[in-house]
């Protein structure tokens, strides 16, 4: 049973109680995803699984074998960071940085999933064509808590890179 | 969290057969189980991983919509006939949980949800029917501010939690269910039980029986239906109140309505006398406000929900509003 981590292959876990955050922080010593509350409430443990935006604290790791995960470790390339990574230092879209690799985590999964035409609980239309309005951005990230209340740094950063595309 | 064993069914029928020892629980995204299991709420020592059953959302040569129940709530609510023809689906499960959270759950994991109840989690410090039955219930004479005011019990007082079962019981779905002995069907009404004097029990599945599929009816073309949800705040959290409706108007009357509330009972509510009020009459603010009148007859609220009946009541006039005038 493996899974690829950033593009690395890793044995899974023989206790299947160990979660994907335990497992990518205390085995693969990828400390980058952080443990907030541990019970799904908050955000901070957001990681991409195959693309998609999944809380790691609520996976079992052996229920993920043969998937690729992308950790905020993943993000940057040689020597540049992510757009995004870049735009939340220019938007000032954290304070201690504690949920800040779950919100760009997030934010990356909830673009694609935007741009594939998954309507909100916002949206009017649930079938139109999705703009990302400020107020769609707000509740598409709902699922990612800031203590610092960063947010409205947090939404700038993303409606610059990621959502650029369908920004209104 | 207690060891337990883990083990993956290939298909359904190896699903029912691994199923069968006491304590083996399904798996399915594991947004909720994993979470108890961690609080020590629930305790089982076999977790059969379901998530690879079926995945599939059709519809059949008789008009209704098959839902396998492994498919993600995400898909669910981005599936273009769902979206177009079942919006109160679309729009309930949109109302629920967080999108991370979504893209994990499945659909059958959500109808099993447990309640939120706090005095249910507090394994240290509560007693609750519902997690040790016979200890008794510190809800009752707690904070009562989330619980029923439909339907509750001097044992139990829970809400029931999602938000997407509310649409599918307003919709009149059918769940697909499979055991060792066969395979039966449950009208949505009777999957999920009142807490009597044994709220441990959620539903009226039999031990190791198996969510197989959700089954939606097929739908008038003229029958609109969306679902609303009030909560502490505008996102991620549960609901205080929520209405799901589906309404279909002629020459200006109600033909056919049906209502289910959510976040006010053990079970989603099926408002019967509401419906039972509207059916054949106008479609007018008054008649929405009566129609909820007669549903509250029934409610018996504790110390701090009273809120919750003027809630129904406007959150209803509201959402029946709603549709009459884009059906208008």
């Amino acid at each position: 049973m493996s899974i690829m981590v950033n593009g690395s292959s890793a044995e899974l876990p023989r206790d299947p109680r160990v979660s994907l955050l335990d497992f990518l922080r205390e085995e693969l010593h990828l400390a980058g995803t952080k443990k907030g509350c541990n019970q799904g409430a908050c955000g901070a443990c957001t990681i991409l699984v195959d693309g998609e935006r999944i809380l790691s604290c609520l996976a079992l790791a052996v229920q993920y074998d043969g998937r690729s995960v992308t950790t905020i470790e993943g993000l940057a390339g040689e020597g540049a960071l992510h757009p995004l990574q870049q735009a939340f230092i220019d938007h000032d879209g954290f304070q201690c940085g504690y949920c800040t690799p779950g919100q760009i985590c997030s934010a990356i999964g909830m673009a694609a999933e935007a741009k594939r035409g998954v309507p909100s609980h916002v949206s009017a239309d649930l079938s139109a064509e999705v703009k990302l309005s400020r107020e769609e951005l707000q509740e598409r990230m709902s699922g990612n808590l800031c203590r610092c209340g960063a947010h409205n740094g947090i939404i700038d950063a993303i409606r610059e890179t990621v959502a650029a595309e369908m920004a209104t | 969290m207690n060891p337990f064993e883990y083990v993956r069914a290939s298909d359904a029928a190896d699903a029912v057969r691994l199923g069968q020892t006491p304590a083996t629980a399904y798996l399915g995204g594991g947004t909720n189980l994993v979470d108890l299991m961690r609080e020590t709420v629930a305790r089982p020592d076999t977790l059969v991983d379901v998530t690879g059953l079926s995945t599939v959302i059709e519809e059949t040569a008789s008009g209704t919509l098959m839902i396998g129940s492994a498919v993600r709530n995400t898909a669910l609510a981005e599936h273009p006939t769902v979206r177009s023809r079942y919006p109160v689906l679309s729009r309930a499960i949109l109302a629920g949980a967080s999108a991370q959270i979504r893209n994990m759950a499945t659909v059958g994991g959500n109808l099993l949800q447990r309640t939120r109840c706090t005095y249910f989690y507090d394994t240290d410090g509560s007693r609750c029917n519902k997690r040790k039955p016979g200890s008794g219930c510190d809800a009752i004479e707690g904070f009562t501010r989330i619980h029923a005011i439909f339907g509750a019990s001097s044992a139990c007082v829970a809400t029931h939690p999602s938000d997407m079962c509310v649409a599918l019981a307003a919709l009149d779905a059918t769940v697909h269910v499979q055991s060792n002995v066969g395979e039966r069907s449950i009208s949505f009404s009777d999957l999920h039980r009142l807490p009597g004097d044994h709220p441990e029990l959620d539903t009226t599945l039999k031990p190791g029986e198996l969510i197989r599929a959700i089954e939606l009816p097929s739908l008038s073309s003229s029958a609109r239906s969306t679902y609303r949800k009030v909560r502490d705040r505008a996102s991620y959290a549960f609901a205080l109140v929520s209405v799901a409706a589906v309404l279909e108007l002629e020459n200006g009357g109600i033909k056919d309505v049906r209502i289910a509330l959510g976040g006010v009972a053990h079970k989603p509510w099926r408002a019967a006398r509401a419906e039972a009020a509207l059916r054949g009459g106008p479609a007018t603010e008054q008649a929405f406000r009566n129609a909820a009148i007669a549903e509250l007859a029934d409610a018996n609220p504790l110390r701090d929900n009273g809120f919750k009946l003027e809630l129904v009541t406007r959150t209803l006039v509201a959402v029946l509003g709603d549709l009459a005038g884009a059906a208008a």
